[in-house]
This record gives structure tokens, C-alpha cells and sequence, in this order.
């Protein structure tokens, strides 16, 4: 590992390059991710794109007691917080890869932000990315350039929101029920409470 | 001439052959498809999302609903991510006890699919042969954890409890004869190793048993040989794992690869594919489950000659024991504190996978510090699998897609997750 952690400084670049519990994680622009990724392919054998996920940074190192605990504890979920630092580097694209060549693998990360959270598509480099990029966009709302198919996958038809964000509450927006009088399935909004069992807490 | 139009036909959600909740809409040309797109979803329960809102130890149950006919195995994957990041030491029998059921699962997962991609594709007695041993192993899911099927039985620093010492026994009512309950308590006797290893000996001709129902048979061949096929770099393109990318010919099992808990002191061989159709990979995960049973035979004979503890004995992750907990004031505190607040993983995030029956499980974990996931992204092998369905049907015929479904090894409950 540690000669592809020397290789992939030597090309991408020293504060790029992270080792942490045993893995790499590399760091690369928003821009050029079909370079790079083409560039990994090629180059460190990288054949196999093993996962793709979003990930959303609103609320990272927050913990639930700083936000709104009340002298009567935690009946109520907290309210919606977020990082005004966070917003232009809010969601981040992952991609594990893995080299059943070389058998070695990479998490390779590139960060986008909350205005206009676009990336390029990487279906050229690796087809499997085609389902995950769907998945991705529908669970966080990230969108691939030149995707060629970027519908919704896991959620329902006609959902509306990206229950992965951060700020889309745990209980969902709209609960749906069948309505004897209209004689279809209706949505409303929900009527259940938000609720916290047990807060989020941080201890060093 | 007549306009001659291209048929959509829908294909589930509720259709037996669909494994689960698979709706398909297929475009087809007579008989032949020319476009699947498969929707999925339907049993989406966001897995994920939940994760989220709950200490680390209260979603290892989330993770047996994930793939439900391979639960042990999902467990594993998420208990290495948390021990990784804690730097946790497991005992020695524990990592033991968690291969051996990690191979049972295995061979419980390789049964269900056999029996139903069988019964898919017509052989109706396979089913009920498969079932007649995945019952056996589910008693010993049941023996070990009180649950049949959602055990929760890997947890941080080791397993729940140690194997038991007496295997449950069948119990005596009207309808059973004296003599009939004998016979099914024989193998029952002694502890629950014994009965693996009863299990172990017996198994060997079970899988001959299939393997004269199918291997030869001429019109199971006729159903697998040469339908979806996949070639060896198209497999690593789209992602395969597991049998699906062994079939195809590539030797790569995690098992051995990137060998955890200690897979790497024992004894296996890995089935590989030639021409990457469905038959190969028949033929891959039947001697998978010979390879398993022997992997099983070895932990037994380990485990019976080396007692221990099974937990770690760390208590800021692992419950101390009841016992010590009424007059020691420490443990009383550790063990209010797991229950109630969990413990924290430092900052940081892992990627740990594991070499699941259907291919690479992996659990993406981020910490940011506290005592619940920031973010746990499940790696489902079904998921990269079944997204090959439309490349794997094109060109095949109407009857075929239901093959590829069975030889694919398709569980909702992963890739809806």
C-alpha cells in the first residue's frame, strides 16, 4: 500500500493523499474527476468501481446537546441546523475503488457544493457507476452531467425531496393514506411527531 | 404491410418469479428483449437513514433485514467497520465462531438460491431438498442466538454468547410417535457442535443428491448453458463480485484476496467459471458450498480444542457480565452508559467488506466523533449485479430473464436496502 500511496503522491499531489485506519483516500477536484478517474483506471489498474455514494456534510461535529436541548430534555427533535461554513463544500461524491489486477483499493473523494451540486458522470469510466450516480442523485440530490439516465431509483414514483440530505426530517415529509371519498390513495403531510430516543453526543 | 411494433410488457412486482419485488419493464421484439429496466425500490426502508438517528449497536439488527436469506454475514461486515475504527481486539474463538456461521450462512444463502432458481426455472423437487437442509442450519441460527433468522448475534468485540453446550431438542406431542422422535433427536444429543458436525458429515451427499437432480440434467442445461453470458473484463466493468465475477473466470474471493477474521488460516479452494454463463456460475456456488462445508469441519475441530472467552473485554464497548454488575460499581456504570448513550467511534471513516455469498458486502462507516453513524452507505452486491440485468437479457428470450434473475442471486432486501 505504502508504494501506492508514493505513486499517487508523486502524480496527484502531497496534501491530496490521506492514510487513515488502513486505507486511502484521495482527494481530487471537482473539475477534472473524469481525468482522474481515467487516470486511476489506466495508469494504477484500478478496474473495478466497487461503490459510488453521496455524502452530505450539513451537520458534521454537531452534536445535539449544542443545539437545543431544553431543561426538560429531549422530547422534541432538534431543529434544523447547519454549517454556514459547510455550504460550498456541503455534499461530497465518493468512489471506492478497487484493483482485482493489483489488489489494492482507493476511496477517492471530490467535494461539491449546496448551490449547484453537479459533477461529471463517470458511466464512461466504469458502466457500474450507471445505478449508483441514479442512486446518488435520488437518496442526495446530486446531479451527474451527461448521465444518460438520471431518474429516481429507490424512492417512489413521484417522490419529492432527498431523504439522505441532512435536512430532510427522519419521519419523511408526507404520509399517504387511501381516501374512501375520493376513491384514490391521497398525501398529506405527516402527523407524527418528531422524536429523539437517544441525542447525538460527541466525546473526545 | 402491416406496422409491426415492439411489445412493453410489465414483469412484477408481484410475480413469483421476480424474487421478491422486482418489477421489470421489458421491451420486447416477439420473444426477444430489447431493453429491461428494471425498477427497484419497492422495498426500500431506508436503512440508511436510520442508521443515522441510532447508537452504533442498535442497527445491527437493521443489518440481517438487509440481504434476509444471508444475515450473519451483513452483520460481520458492519461489526468490522466499527472494530476497525476502534481498534477493538476480538478473541481468537469469537473470529472462530463468527467464520463458522459466516460459512453457514453461506451454504443457508447457496440453498435458497438453488431451491428458487430451480423452482424459476422448473425443477420443482430441488426446492424442497434444498429446504429440507437449510432447516438444520437454521436451528443452529436459532441455538445460538434464539432467532431463526434476524439473530443480531455479531456485536463489536466479538459474539453474543459462547455456542451452547446442548443442542434444543424436538419435543414430544400427539402427533408424533415415540420412535419417529427419536430418530429426529439422534443427531440432537450432545452439544451444538455435534450437530454441525453431524451436519458436516451428512452434507457432502445432500450436494450429490442435487448435484444428480441438475448437473446432468438435460433440460436444466438447456435453461442455463450459454444465457448471460459475461465476459471477464465486462464483469469487472460492471462491477461483479462474488460467483458473479468468478464465474466469469476471474479468481478473486475476498476470503482469500484480502483475507479477514481468520480466513487466512484456513484451508480452501475458490471455484472459478470458464465461460462465464449461467451454468458456470451453478457450478461455481455448488462447489462453494463443498468448499464451505469443509471450512465449517475445520472451525469445528478448533473450537472444540480451544475454549475462551468470546467478547472482548472491553467495556466501554462490550456489556460487562450481569454478574459482575451487582456489586461492582464500575461495571454498573459501564454498562448504564453502553445502554443508554453507546460509545463513540473517533472521527474518521472506513471502509470494510466482506466476501458475502452473493459477492462484495462492504459498510462505508463516517464518524465525526459521536455516538451515532454520520453517514453508513451499505455496498449491496445485488445492487451492481442486477443494474447488469438490461446487458445481461438483451437478445435473450422472454423465458431466459428469468434465468438471469435466478443466477444473479437476486434479494431485495439488499438492494432496496
Amino acid at each position: 500500500m505504502q508504494d501506492l500511496k508514493a505513486q499517487l503522491v508523486e502524480e496527484f499531489g502531497k496534501g491530496k493523499v490521506v492514510e487513515a485506519f488502513g486505507e486511502l483516500t484521495l482527494t481530487v477536484d471537482t473539475a477534472d474527476i473524469i481525468e482522474s478517474c481515467l487516470k486511476l483506471r489506466e495508469a494504477f489498474f484500478f478496474d473495478t468501481l466497487i461503490d459510488l455514494c453521496g455524502v452530505d456534510y450539513l451537520t458534521y461535529g454537531q452534536s445535539d446537546w449544542d443545539a437545543n436541548a431544553s431543561s426538560s430534555g429531549f422530547g422534541r427533535a432538534r431543529e434544523e441546523q447547519g454549517d454556514k461554513d459547510r455550504h460550498d463544500k456541503r455534499f461530497a461524491v465518493v468512489y471506492h475503488l478497487l484493483s482485482v489486477r493489483k489488489n489494492y483499493r482507493l476511496r477517492v473523494k471530490a467535494f461539491v457544493n449546496e448551490a449547484e451540486p453537479i459533477i461529471k458522470t463517470v458511466t464512461g469510466v466504469w458502466a457500474a457507476a450507471d445505478w449508483y450516480e441514479r442512486e446518488a442523485f435520488d437518496l442526495l440530490g446530486i446531479l451527474f452531467e451527461n448521465h444518460t439516465d438520471l431518474r429516481r431509483i429507490l424512492t417512489d414514483y413521484g417522490f419529492v425531496g432527498h431523504p439522505l440530505r441532512k435536512d430532510f426530517p427522519m419521519i419523511g415529509e408526507v404520509e399517504m393514506r387511501y381516501d374512501e371519498k375520493l376513491g384514490r390513495v391521497v398525501y398529506e403531510p405527516v402527523s407524527i411527531e418528531p422524536n429523539i430516543n437517544v441525542p447525538r453526543v460527541i466525546r473526545k | 404491410m402491416a406496422e409491426i411494433r415492439n411489445y412493453t410488457l410489465n414483469f412484477g412486482p408481484q410475480h413469483p418469479a421476480a424474487h421478491g419485488v422486482l418489477r421489470l419493464i421489458l421491451e420486447i421484439d416477439g420473444e426477444v428483449i430489447e431493453r429491461a429496466d428494471p425498477h427497484i425500490g419497492l422495498l426500500h426502508r431506508g436503512t440508511e437513514k436510520l442508521a443515522e438517528s441510532k447508537p452504533y449497536n442498535q442497527s445491527i439488527g437493521y443489518m440481517d433485514r438487509l440481504d434476509y436469506v444471508s444475515m450473519m454475514c451483513n452483520e460481520h461486515a458492519y461489526v468490522m467497520a466499527i472494530e476497525t475504527m476502534l481498534e477493538l481486539e476480538v478473541p481468537q474463538r469469537a473470529q472462530y465462531i463468527r467464520v463458522m456461521f459466516d460459512e453457514i450462512t453461506r451454504i443457508l444463502n447457496h440453498l435458497m438460491w438453488l431451491g428458487t432458481h430451480g423452482l424459476d426455472v422448473g425443477a420443482m423437487s430441488i426446492f424442497l431438498y434444498a429446504f429440507r437442509e437449510r432447516e438444520k442450519l437454521i436451528d443452529c441460527y436459532e441455538a445460538v442466538s434464539g432467532s431463526r433468522m434476524h439473530a443480531t448475534y455479531y456485536r463489536p468485540g466479538g459474539v453474543y454468547r459462547d455456542l451452547p453446550d446442548k443442542m434444543p431438542q424436538y419435543l414430544k406431542n400427539d402427533f408424533r410417535k415415540p420412535k419417529e422422535l427419536e430418530t429426529m433427536n439422534k443427531n440432537r444429543q450432545g452439544s451444538l457442535l455435534d450437530f454441525i458436525d453431524d451436519f458436516v458429515k451428512e452434507f457432502p451427499k445432500s450436494i450429490k443428491q442435487y448435484d444428480d437432480l441438475l448437473t446432468d440434467n438435460r433440460i436444466w442445461k438447456q435453461r442455463l448453458v450459454n444465457i448471460g453470458i459475461v465476459s471477464a473484463n465486462r464483469a469487472k466493468q460492471l462491477g461483479f463480485t462474488g460467483p458473479m465475477l468468478r464465474g466469469s473466470g476471474v479468481a478473486w474471493d475476498l476470503r482469500k484476496n484480502q483475507p479477514y477474521a481468520v480466513y487466512d488460516k484456513l484451508e480452501f479452494d475458490i471455484p472459478v467459471g470458464v465461460t462465464g454463463d449461467s451454468y458456470d456460475r451453478y457450478l461455481v456456488r455448488m462447489e462453494e458450498m463443498r468448499q464451505s462445508n469443509y471450512i465449517i469441519k475445520q472451525c469445528i475441530d478448533w473450537l472444540r480444542v480451544n475454549p475462551g472467552s468470546v467478547m472482548s473485554d472491553d467495556h466501554k464497548v462490550a456489556p460487562p457480565n450481569r454478574e459482575a454488575m451487582k456489586d461492582d460499581m464500575e461495571s454498573l456504570i459501564h454498562h448504564f452508559k453502553l445502554f443508554t448513550e453507546g460509545y463513540c467511534l473517533p472521527e474518521g471513516e472506513v471502509y470494510k467488506a466482506i466476501e458475502h455469498p452473493k459477492g462484495e458486502f462492504g459498510i462505508y462507516l463516517i464518524s465525526d466523533g459521536a455516538n451515532k453513524p454520520y453517514r453508513v452507505k451499505i455496498r449491496a452486491p445485488g445492487f451492481a449485479h442486477l443494474a447488469a440485468m438490461d446487458e445481461m437479457a438483451k437478445g435473450h428470450m422472454l423465458s431466459d430473464v428469468v434465468t438471469i434473475i435466478g443466477t444473479q442471486d437476486i434479494v431485495f432486501g439488499e438492494i432496496d436496502r
